[in-house]
Formats: C-alpha cells, structure tokens, sequence
C-alpha cells in the first residue's frame, strides 16, 4: 500500500517536472511551426532572458567587465535595483530587440535556403550569444527571485496526510510553472488559431515562396515568432532559474526538452504540453520503479528511450503533422 | 608582404609564450561552460598567489613564475590539448582542476615527466608515491573527505553511529562515485546504513532523488557534487525541509556560488574543507597592496577571499613552496620538472612556515616522501551563515581513518600498476 502512495506522489511529481519540461520546448516548437528550423539556440535563448533579467533587476553595468578592461574604471552597478514586474517587461522588450537583429542580421540573409542551413545558423548563433551573456552580464551564478513561492506545499501535504496517512510534497513552485504554462499555452493555441498573424505564421511554415507571394512578411513573421519564442524562453528562464541560480549549465535544459519534442512532434503546441507530461512522468516512474534495481540515475538516458520508443509507431511525434514527399 | 606577415606571426607567438628561463606553471583553468562560475574563481586565486610573488618578491627563488592559462572548459579533450599546447613551454606542474582530465594525464606525465598536482580531486590512490611517482594530491583527497565527515559525526553522536541511515547524493562520475567504496567500509565499521543515491551531470533535475531521501528519512546526507547539481540540491533539500546542519558536502560543494542562489533556506549547511575561509589573514593586505590597488589582480579582483579563489590560492602556496624546496635541494633556481618532483616528496610545509607566508592555520601540516604524495588528509568543517553570507570554521583539522583508507590506497594503486605494467618504486 506504501509503495502505492509513493507512486501517486512520483506521477504527481512526474507531471509537474514535465511541465517545466513542456516549458523549454514550447519555444522550440514555436519557431519550427513558423520556419521549419530547428532553433539549437533555445536553451541558450532561456539563458540569455535570465540573465538579462537578473541584471535589469538588480541594477548592474551590462558589460561592465569588458568597459572596466578597456578604460580602467571600477564600475559594477547603477546602483539602483528594478521591481521584479518591470524588470519582466524590460526584459521581454529585450528579447523582442534581440529577435529582431537575429532577423536582421541571421535570418534575412537565409530566405529560401535548405533547413539544414537554418539550423547551421542556429547553431552558430547558440554560440555566440553563450558569448554574449558572458560579456555582458558576466560568468558569476545570480540568484533569481521574482516573487514566485518555493518549498513544499503545507496545504497538499496536510490534506495528503489526512488521506492517505503520508503527506505528499508538491513544490509550489511547480505549482505556478503549471498554471503559467495552462495560461501561455492557451494564449499560444489561440493566437495560432485564430488571429491573422497566426495564420500567416502557419503559411509561412507551410511554404516561404508562397507566403510571399500573397503577401504575407515573411521578415515580420519571423521578428514575430522569435519575439514569442524569446518571451517563452524567458518564462523557461525565469522557473528553472529560480530552481536553482541563473548559471550557465542553464542552456543544457534544451537536452530535457529533446525527448518531448519527439514524443509530442515538432509542430504541435498542445503535443509539447502532453510530449512533456508522458516523459516527465515516464522517467519519474521508471526511476522511482526500476531505477533501485540497476543503480538509479536512469532519467536522462530513460527519457531518450521513452521517446524512440514512441517514435517507432509515430515517427511525427503523437501530433505532429504526418508529411508525405512524392518523389 | 608575406616576409612581414611571417615576422609578425612569429613575433606574436614569441611574445604570447613564456621566456625559457622563467618557471612555467600553467593554469588549465574553465572560465566559460557550465562549470565557469567555479573555475573563474578557482583560477583567479591561483593566478592572484603567482601574481603577488612575483610583484612582491621578484617571483621565487629570483625566478619570475608565468602563469599561462588555457580555457578547458571542464572538457576532457580540451584540457589534453591544453596539455599539449603548453608541455613544451618549460611546463613544471599541472593542476587542471578536473578529476576527467586528471584520468586521462595521469599516464601522460609520467611519460613526458612532468608534475601532476592534484589538491582535492583526481585519482585517489595517487597518494601512493610508489605507483605514481609523478602525481600529487595533498593535503586530502575524495576518501579522506569521507572518512573525515564520518568522524565529525561520530563527534556529533557521542562515538556512536550505529542504526543512523546515512545518504551519499553524488555526481554520477568517476568523481562522484569516489567515496562509495570509503563510506561502505566505515558503515561495516561503524554500524551505520548507507544509501546511495546517484544525480546524473548536469543534475539540474533532482526531483526522483530527493523524494527517495523524504521517504527514506536518512539523519544525514553527504554530497559529492560539482556546479548546478550543488545549487540544485541544497535547494531539493530546502524544499522538503531537510535540516541544513545534518547535510555535509566535500569541499566542492562547499562554495558562497553554492549556498546564495538558495538564499536564507541554506542557512546552516554544511561542508569540508581542506583551507581556510574569508579574508581575515594577513596575507590579505599584500594581495591589497600589490595586486588590487595596482589593478594587477586576476579578473580585477572580484573574487579575492571566496572559497573557491582561496583554494586556488592555496594550491598555488603548496606549489611554490615545492618550488623552493627543489630550489634549495638542487641549488639552482631554474629547476626542471624532476627537481620539482623531488622538491614536492620532500616538501614539508609547517605551521610556522604557513604563518610565514601570511596564512595561520590556512591549512593542515603537510609532510610528504617519496612513498606519501597524499599528505595527512586532514580537513574540517565549515557552515554558511546565510544572514553574513560568509563560511565559518565549525571544527578543527581531523584526520581520517587510515585503518579503512590505508588498505583501500594500496588495492585501488597495485591494480592500476598492474594494468598500466608500472613496477613500484622502492622508496
């Protein structure tokens, strides 16, 4: 009977870590349904957003390392600090700034070539902005508080206790990841739906040539869509910065978000949420089941298979679009 | 045109290599990655240690020491080829700050006779000089940490451990996976249940593993870990009110980058250490006077005094000092990598000599031979105080348990001598 309560905290836990998981990849779904490029540079995207946040936050000198190098000055902060609210929106006006050179300077001059190309650029681009956020903002781990509880839920687990005679832990930090993801996938899934930006966004997708042919901007579009996927990102930042610093190894959470792209498919917003729950409480599972038999520390690996696995029977993922070529 | 191109090349080159006559001690240090925050501060302590004795007093023995550094990145083929680029240099000794890169040197300096200086990391049985006659890891290594934290709670419970459950959170590496063997000999010992608990790299998600440690409610968790997988963790364990005083890290995860993304919760938290804490030694004011009002310190001095910068430092004090005992044996200032070796197994670096240096108590008695490359493995412990965001010093220098530790050295070396086909010395 214990084991089985266990079990429902770990599938109570797995859904919860799916969704910061599903969080990641959001952003990579949004610029493939809108480009068909694969964007390596998401997780560096999330980095960058924390780390631009932070700094808006708690007042410091953007690249006050390399000024202080070149002209021999001291400076580190403004020395003011900016309210956690504000500091979101300046840094969301940062990342639409950022999408938009990214057009100018990267996407533009990649109209009409192969993806393989495109997501060439991406790498590149992952790069050189680990570089930047370096540069700018500097190598040190930054705490992150935007106001948002951490810790176990003295509610869920007193109810728990009540039930079951154990009490559950639910980090309520987990809590507000999933609401803000219900909420962002919701406004995601209309506005894709429904709006006219989200049509031309799915028609660039589709085909860029033919886009431009009716019309449709493709260098809007494409601002647009890398402005989202930057907003995305800095939702990822801001929740898996608070969980544990705002550090470099922040850009590896893209390799937790791989296997739910391929579970939920590449092109399908809902299939990253549900891509995410299968393979966050899959690996929980699987650890809390079978782990203690082989030496545990089975999710990163387990997570791959999980989504092979699935692969073999939908090779699109289980909502990505089934695309047939006609040689 | 092309003349001028090849002169220019060749002058750049000439400028960015050290002059032969200098003592060359490069830095394989990581500034960037996902390690970097650790690095940077490890690599700005070694380098401000070299920067001061050279400002201060002319270098070592009159001999200026460079200092060139290489970016690793706490990547295995990157730091060989940090290796490689710098052998030739006049390289003595290498501390790249890796136990991965560490692997991979061990047979390579042997080969090209060079020191390897491991503090703290590395391969744990290299303490047997007779095996490994070019490696270094004083003044404590992996086991030793265990054994010593093992001992503090044995302080902690009257002697007596035994019924205790006892959890090791580790890295999921050659690193990480050290101490297992250790603590498995000390649970038979001393009666106490180990658990082991595994956190893959980069161990941003520790969910599964720490809801094994609520269900299983050990009394105390030990944690070998390195980068986010430490922040990560003392956070989990915030999270599901784990008391702060009973979790212990080893000395790498024992740093302010550590504890202050978790903020107040990680107040109380414990961890080893083999050097002292802060800035109150006198030393400090050199590294003022010298160094951060001349804008000479490494990276501007940003980290002067952290745990990770003072590590670094200290193990460019251990490394100068056998510097001058190679000096002295061999009479010559300009010493060659064999010097240095014999210089490091005779190297004996006393209370007296660290107060000499400007840093009482900064670290345990070290006396090496030809047989100990591993010191006394003495350490203690410090707990953050999150309120002064500072470490304190909570216990003095213990030493392990060689009873358990002896035995262990002597396997885990005569089986890498017999894999490697290495006759042990007679020392």
């Amino acid at each position: 009977m214990d084991q089985l309560i266990y079990a429902a905290e770990v599938f109570l836990n797995g859904l919860m870590t799916g969704v910061m998981y599903a969080l990641v990849a959001l952003g990579f779904v949004l610029i493939f349904k809108a480009s068909g490029v694969f964007n390596y540079a998401q997780g560096v995207l999330a980095l960058f957003a924390a780390l631009t946040l932070v700094g808006i936050q708690q007042g410091q000198v953007p690249f006050a390392h390399l000024i202080n190098a070149v002209l021999g000055t001291h400076i580190e902060s403004f020395g003011w600090t900016v309210p956690a609210f504000l500091a979101v929106l300046l840094t969301a006006l940062v990342m639409i700034l950022l999408a938009f050179l990214i057009e100018k300077l990267v996407l533009q001059h990649l109209v009409g070539q192969e993806p393989i190309i495109l997501f060439m650029a991406t790498i590149g681009l992952a790069y050189f902005l680990e570089g930047l956020g370096d540069v700018m903002w500097g190598a040190d781990i930054k705490r992150l508080d935007v106001g948002l509880p951490q810790g176990i839920s003295d509610s869920i687990e007193t109810v728990t206790d009540q039930w079951f005679g154990y009490g559950f832990f639910i980090d309520r930090l987990d809590i507000w990841a999933t609401a803000i993801a219900a909420l962002l996938v919701a406004a995601l899934v209309a506005f894709s739906q429904f709006t006219k930006q989200g049509r031309a966004m799915r028609a660039v997708a589709d085909d860029h040539q033919a886009a431009l042919s009716v019309g449709i901007s493709l260098r809007f579009i494409w601002v647009m869509v890398w402005s989202i996927a930057g907003f995305v990102a800095l939702v990822a930042g801001i929740m898996w910065g608070t969980k544990s610093g705002v550090q470099f190894s922040l850009s590896l959470i893209a390799l937790k978000a791989l296997p739910v792209l391929m579970l939920g498919g590449f092109t399908s917003i809902p299939g990253a949420i549900v891509g995410g729950l299968i393979i966050g409480v899959g690996e929980k599972l699987f650890e809390f089941l079978i782990g203690p038999m082989i030496g545990g520390a089975t999710e990163n690996w387990f997570a791959y298979v999980l989504a092979l696995i699935f692969l073999v029977f939908r090779p699109q993922g289980l909502f990505g679009e089934r695309i047939i070529e006609r040689v | 045109m092309r003349t001028k191109l090849i002169a220019l090349t060749a002058a750049g080159l000439m400028a960015g290599a050290p002059a032969m006559a200098d003592l060359v001690v490069p830095n394989l240090s990581y500034r960037t990655g996902a390690y970097g925050a650790n690095g940077t501060q490890y690599a700005d302590g070694f380098n401000d240690y070299f920067a001061l004795l050279n400002e201060r007093d002319g270098g070592i023995g009159g001999e200026i020491v460079q200092v060139p550094e290489c970016e690793t990145a706490y990547n295995t083929e990157k730091g060989i080829e940090c290796y490689e680029e710098t052998k030739d240099t006049g390289a003595l000794v290498y501390n790249p700050l890796s136990t991965g890169i560490t692997y991979q040197l061990i047979p390579k300096v042997s080969v090209d006779k060079k020191v390897l200086y491991t503090p703290g990391y590395g391969r744990t049985s290299a303490k047997n000089g007779k095996v490994f006659e070019w490696v270094f890891n004083a003044p404590a290594n992996y086991w030793d940490g265990a054994s010593v934290a093992i001992k503090y709670l044995l302080d902690e419970n009257g002697g007596d451990l035994s019924g205790k459950k006892i959890a090791l959170v580790f890295h999921n590496s050659a690193y990480g996976k050290e101490p297992i063997r250790t603590l498995q000999g000390l649970a038979e010992k001393h009666g106490f249940e180990l658990s082991e608990v595994p956190v893959d790299a980069p161990g941003q998600e520790q969910k599964s593993q720490w809801l094994q440690i609520r269900r299983d409610k050990p009394d105390y968790v030990i944690m070998y870990g390195w980068g986010v997988m430490n922040q990560a963790a003392i956070q989990e364990a915030a999270n599901i009110r784990f008391p702060m005083e009973n979790f212990i890290g080893i000395w790498w995860s024992g740093s302010e980058v550590d504890v202050l993304p978790v903020g107040d919760k990680a107040n109380g938290y414990k961890a080893l250490t083999f050097n002292g804490v802060g800035m109150d030694y006198p030393i400090y004011e050199d590294i003022k006077t010298y160094l951060l009002d001349t804008d000479k310190a490494s990276q501007g001095g940003e980290h002067v005094g952290s745990a990770l910068y003072s590590r670094g430092m200290y193990a460019a004090v251990v490394i100068s000092e056998a510097i001058r005992k190679a000096q002295e044996l061999a009479g010559v200032s300009d010493i060659s990598p064999e010097q240095l070796r014999d210089g490091f197994e005779q190297l004996e670096i006393t209370p007296e000599r660290l107060t000499e240096i400007g840093l009482p108590d900064f670290g345990p008695e070290i006396r090496m031979s030809c047989e100990n490359h591993g010191g006394s493995g003495m350490a203690r412990l410090q707990q953050w105080d999150a309120a002064a965001k500072q470490w304190n010093l909570i216990s003095e220098f213990t030493e392990p348990d060689q009873e358990i530790l002896a035995p262990l050295i002597e396997e885990d070396s005569a089986a890498y001598a017999k894999e490697s086909g290495i006759t042990p010395r007679d020392c």
